[in-house]
């Protein structure tokens, strides 16, 4: 699991130690590029933590550059050369305003560690059964579509639909037709 | 012929607009002197917008500052001068700024590239934290998105008026609409572009058969169209009007012969003004008003 704080690449991006907000479209851009050039050497799967912990704020055009753009390269485009997931930390209610109104301006969603890093949960633009659907995969663990047919009454084709599309938004990674939580991974070989 | 432009005794943005209908009939080129003698006070929206004014004249234009020593010190203590020096020949008595003004959240700072929102931002932080819990009773929580939309609207000069501009940042208390009530104010002009240039510039973009100032501002304020090809663009107006509804405030925006405004219920501005005067780049004005108990919900 790779993890990078964005403070972190924010000061290196600037060249300068005062800085630590999020701001300005320029400044969103250069800290994905940096991003992007370190999840270049990943492995075809790979699980990195994008961590907001030391970040002062983020304004709107800076979440669109450095949330949004990532994401929509690496989880909402279909790749065939690399699974990329993103678990993001340390994401406070002051980032969140910027966070959400990107995500929902590209329908974008993605999974968010909680503040005491006990537990995971998604954010953005996911419809009640995708929710539900994932809420009871993050639940259980690693989960076939028949598993998760049997926790909710659904039938397994629309379960098994379901778990696709999220595994598609890498919401869900899966293994070797099961699928385990982005964010409750601790027991997953990545 | 050298013409003379009176500022009026208060200079706000509303009474801006008598200096841009006399600055209608003169050309840019000619001489011009802006008499602000007899002005006695000035909201940094007006503060800022003569600095545009300076800005889109062709021939270096003069500026008489105010009589009255204790305006005239107070816009010392803005910066107002420091900046007004680069652009006009200074006249009458300008004093030297001694020590801050503590209504004066931020100075009038000159925004020109990504690195002075970085700075603008980094600068407000910890004063408007104090100013927004202890003066104008608004959750300290509120700190960050005044900061996020302090960025947003100086980014809009930065990304689109092709040319500097400024931004100023103060408190005051706001008598006659507001039953002398705080708020706090942020301003950011500049003479730049303006939205019908920038929009017009957007690549493949097909004219509409109502196309003007007004409509431009139509498209980006409330529709969030941006020049720009890129979906995410033109979000930062929107949360700009989020932030502002939140907090049950204000935002107007000038561009060429046209206002905008998102209009309150304790204001009475009109939400579109059409066939103004003339006026070069973009004027933003945003106002945040001190909560009051059984004020409107968030």
């Amino acid at each position: 699991m790779m993890h990078i704080d964005v403070s972190s690449v924010l000061r290196q991006t600037l060249s300068c130690e005062l800085y630590s907000n999020l701001v300005t479209r320029p400044t969103g851009a250069a800290v994905r590029t940096q991003i992007e050039a370190l999840l270049a050497d990943t492995r075809e799967r790979s699980l990195t933590v994008i961590d907001f912990s030391h970040v002062g704020m983020i304004d709107y055009s800076c979440a669109d550059e450095v949330v949004a753009k990532l994401l929509l390269r690496y989880a909402a485009e279909e790749r065939d050369d690399r699974e990329a997931y993103f678990l993001f930390r340390g994401v406070t209610e002051d980032h969140w305003d910027a966070i959400e109104a990107v995500l929902e301006r590209h329908t974008l969603a993605l999974v968010l560690e909680s503040a005491d890093g006990a537990s995971a949960h998604i954010g953005g633009i996911v419809n009640d059964r995708e929710r539900e659907a994932w809420n009871k995969v993050y639940e259980m663990g690693r989960t076939a579509p028949a598993d998760l047919a049997s926790a909710t009454g659904s039938p397994t084709a629309d379960c098994a639909r379901t778990l696709a599309t999220l595994h598609r938004r890498r919401l869900l990674m899966r293994l070797d037709g099961d699928y385990v939580a982005v964010g409750g991974l601790a027991d997953a070989r990545v | 012929m050298t013409s003379v432009i009176t500022v009026p005794p208060s200079l706000d943005d509303h009474s801006f607009e008598q200096v841009v209908e006399q600055l209608a009939t003169v050309p840019p080129d000619a001489k011009l002197v802006v008499d602000a003698r007899h002005t006695r006070w000035a909201s940094p929206y007006g503060l800022t917008a003569l600095l545009a004014l300076g800005q889109a004249r062709e021939v270096r234009a003069s500026f008489t500052a105010p009589e009255a020593e204790e305006t005239a010190s107070y816009w010392a203590r803005t910066g107002f001068f420091r900046h007004a020096e680069e652009l006009y020949d200074l006249h009458g008595s300008v004093p030297k700024a001694r020590g801050g003004e503590s209504s004066v959240l931020l100075e009038i700072t000159p925004v020109v590239k990504s690195e002075d929102v970085h700075e603008v931002v980094g600068r407000i932080q910890q004063k408007a934290q104090q100013i927004l819990s202890k003066e104008l009773n608004i959750d300290a929580k509120a700190t960050v998105g005044f900061a996020m939309t302090l960025s947003e609207v100086c980014q809009n000069i930065v990304e689109h008026a092709g040319r500097g501009g400024w931004v100023g940042v103060q408190t005051y208390t706001w008598r006659r609409r507001l039953a002398n009530r705080r708020v706090v104010v942020i301003a950011v002009c500049d003479a730049g572009l303006g939205f019908r240039q920038s929009l017009e510039s957007a690549p493949g973009r097909v004219r509409s058969d109502r196309w003007d100032d007004a409509a431009a501002l139509e498209e980006a304020v409330i529709r969030g169209v941006s020049r720009f090809r890129d979906p995410g663009r033109g979000q930062g107006l929107a949360g700009v009007r989020r932030y502002v509804g939140r907090w049950d405030g204000k935002v107007s925006v000038r561009s060429g012969t046209a206002k905008i405004a998102i209009v309150p219920s304790w204001d009475d501005d009109v939400p579109l003004l059409e066939k103004l005067a003339p006026f070069p780049g973009s004027q933003v004005q945003v106002t945040i008003p001190e909560r009051v108990a059984g004020g409107p919900p968030r």
